[in-house]
């Protein structure tokens, strides 16, 4: 019997009470814990992920979508460019450096993307198995997807048309996994990179496989030798797997292109320039990511302040309860100081009260916030695919939790300075 | 009140007796049991001097002086409103008087800060109310041991054995209050004034609800306790049935 145990017998005292307070408050502290998680992992990867690069170029359309499908591949693109436009405006001379990028196909929901080697080293990625694309369908993929789809180099799949999984499938040209990225815990993690020309091959495949049926409708069953004939083609090495953008005729398009500029000029001229000027539409990936939390930060803000309510409600609802059940318990008081407590014991002895059931309150509240986040995230494919977990331990947690804490510690306080101030007299002469 | 209950509290008295010469063999260090043994029958246990109390300024409780020796036992009657409770709760240490000295053995009781005169009381002072208030969060055992941790004694599981053994409560040791009758609750609040000893035992009307036979029996228990603990005994009541049972008797309704 101690200090301790005598707070924790009165908290067991009255189950249901304590339950609804202890309730009351991990609900709270759950919803904030989980905007937070929610809130830094965001923040933390888009900031990552969009290092590096100054401006993306692509289909006009909305900028914030170009920047989410061709940055941190999540939106669907915008559209396609002409290679011809994109390469002519890689000339200008404010732009330093760009990257092409051809996005259209996934595997099992992993993007394909077509690119040059560039772009692993914008995310300084480097091949932990095998070795980087250089030929026509081969590819090399992030460590996400080769430890959840279980490749290995040397395994061949079929794509699936468009950017998301979908049941339609390039059944006539296979990638073949050559390497393996090394995880760097950014988007390259969960992409499947390959050369331009490769995206470009499959769709030319399943355009022509299209006129062919059309053909055969007609004329019977002779494509299963033909199909034949498409698989036996050798693959070709690509004409800019490394730097620069393929050799492509007149019709070929990219879906978008990464740029970087030679100086800050670049930031002022370029948008404007690409966006009057061309078919095609700038967006900087800074001023986007930015847009979107502002736009994400109201509604962020809101639940958050309901969250914070939420907690003071059960800081009231702790104080009511203490409040009323002192007045039960002044006899209880009374007798312990009769027994020898002093004044102070039992000024320890309520603020114990209030603090065991926000502590209660703030481990379930954990508990419950960080399972919620891992629910979550399991449930939306894309905030895994953008590296989300519920198994993430942010530092301003601990300011929440001392936060609710300091919430109990409030909440007990009336109700121990009443206790502090018992006249054991009066209460004991009174019964 | 359940009388059933109240009945067999006859102390077993072999029990006291046996207890009192472990004390003189195992624990000479017990200097008030040391010495009451020697024969120091006669010491002034409690002191009290020019003693005054206003409630407001009309009602003024004043007592020039009252010794009680140890072991003494000693009947506060009064009606109601006469100052009794207040006496006794200025003798256990709960309310200040406005002028004036108690003593305690060697202890100027409010010559002590508060949390001293908190400590002194939970070591020597056991406290006995009308009403038998005990936690009720708590089970029979925890509200002794909790008796025990706030006195600042030593938890000690074997004293609260034993005490409750003496007040036939042995079996009831892990129930929780609200199992226990009036009367089981009543004998647990007497066992939690005695559990540490006390050299000075305080009741407030401990009859006043009883009806005849238990009142003298909760008396006769109350009064064979203290002898057997050598502790002063002083009771304070209106209830005119158990004068007969005391010697010495201080009526504050003729002072």
């Amino acid at each position: 019997m101690n200090l301790f145990s005598l707070s924790w017998s009165y908290v067991k005292h009255k189950p249901l009470t304590a339950v609804l307070n202890v309730l009351l408050m991990s609900l709270g502290i759950a919803i904030i814990l989980v905007l937070l998680l929610l809130n830094s992992q965001l923040e933390e990867k888009l900031g990552k992920n969009k290092k590096g690069i100054d401006l993306v170029v692509g289909a006009k359309g909305s900028p914030l979508q170009l920047i989410l499908a061709n940055v941190y591949h999540i939106d669907f693109p915008t559209g396609n460019i002409k290679l011809e436009e994109a390469k002519a405006l890689t000339r200008n001379r404010l732009i330093k450096s760009a990257i092409p990028l051809a996005l259209g196909d996934n595997y099992q929901g992993f993007r394909i993307v077509g690119t040059n080697h560039d772009y692993v080293k914008l995310y300084q990625a480097e091949v932990g198995k095998g070795e980087m694309w250089k030929k026509n369908l081969d590819v090399t993929i992030g460590a996400t997807v080769a430890k959840q789809l279980r490749l290995k180099p040397g395994d061949e799949f079929f794509g699936t048309h468009g950017v998301t999984g979908s049941h339609m499938a390039h059944e006539e040209t296979s990638y073949r996994v050559v390497g393996i990225f090394k995880p760097v815990d950014n988007v390259l993690d969960n992409l499947i990179l390959t050369n331009i020309e490769s995206v470009w091959a499959v769709h030319k495949h399943e355009e022509e496989q299209h006129e062919e049926e059309h053909k055969h409708d007609g004329e019977g069953h002779e494509h299963v030798d033909e199909k034949h004939e498409h698989d036996e083609h050798e693959p070709e090495v690509g004409s800019a797997y490394e730097t620069g953008f393929p050799r492509g005729d007149a019709d070929a398009e990219i879906t978008s292109m990464l740029i970087r500029f030679r100086s800050p000029l670049g930031a002022v001229q370029l948008p404007r320039m690409i966006n009057a000027d061309t078919n095609m539409q700038a967006a900087s990936p800074a001023f986007e990511v930015q847009r979107l939390f502002s736009l994400l930060g109201i509604g962020v803000n809101m639940i958050r302040s309901f969250a914070y309510i939420i907690i003071v409600i059960a800081g009231l609802s702790i104080f009511i309860s203490l409040y009323n059940a002192l007045k039960d318990r002044k006899y209880d008081l009374a007798i312990m100081r009769s027994l020898g407590a002093s004044r102070g014991k039992l000024f320890v002895h309520v603020v114990l009260e209030g603090v065991l059931i926000t502590f209660l309150g703030s481990i379930l509240g954990f508990v419950l916030g960080h399972v919620l986040v891992e629910v979550l995230t399991s449930y939306y494919e894309k905030s895994q695919a953008a590296g989300i977990s519920g198994r993430v331990f942010v530092n301003r947690e601990w300011t929440v939790l001392a936060l609710s804490l300091g919430v109990g510690v409030l909440s007990a306080l009336i109700p121990a300075l009443n206790a502090y101030r018992t006249d054991i007299s009066k209460v004991l002469s009174n019964q | 009140m359940n009388k059933g209950s109240i009945i067999h509290l006859n102390t077993p008295t072999h029990l006291c007796r046996q207890r009192r010469y472990q004390h003189f063999y195992t624990t000479g260090f017990f200097k008030s049991q040391f010495l009451i043994y020697f024969g120091a029958e006669n010491a002034d246990m409690i002191i009290i001097d020019n003693l005054n109390f206003g409630y407001t300024r009309h009602k003024v409780l004043s007592l020039p002086h009252l010794e009680v020796k140890e072991s003494g036992h000693i009947l506060i009657l009064g009606k109601s409103g006469s100052g009794k409770t207040t006496l006794l709760h200025i003798l256990g240490g709960l309310l200040s008087p406005e002028e004036g000295k108690v003593q305690i053995g060697e202890t100027d009781l409010y010559g002590l800060s508060g949390t001293q005169r908190d400590r002194y009381r939970g070591q020597n002072i056991g406290l006995i109310f009308q009403k038998a208030h005990l936690i009720s969060a708590l089970t029979v055992q925890d509200n002794l041991l909790l008796a025990q941790y706030l006195s600042g004694s030593a938890r000690d599981k074997g004293r609260v054995q034993e005490v409750l053994k003496e007040l036939n409560l042995g079996e009831k040791v892990h129930k929780k209050v609200h199992q226990l009758s009036q009367g089981e609750q009543h004998r647990v609040t007497v066992a939690r004034a005695l559990l540490n000893r006390p050299r000075l035992i305080l009741a407030d009307e401990p009859t006043a609800s009883l009806d005849d036979d238990n009142a003298r029996i909760v008396i006769d228990m109350l009064q064979e306790q203290a002898s057997c603990y050598h502790a002063a005994l002083i009771i304070a009541t209106h209830d005119q049935r158990v004068k007969s049972q005391f010697e010495i008797q201080l009526n504050l309704d003729a002072a």
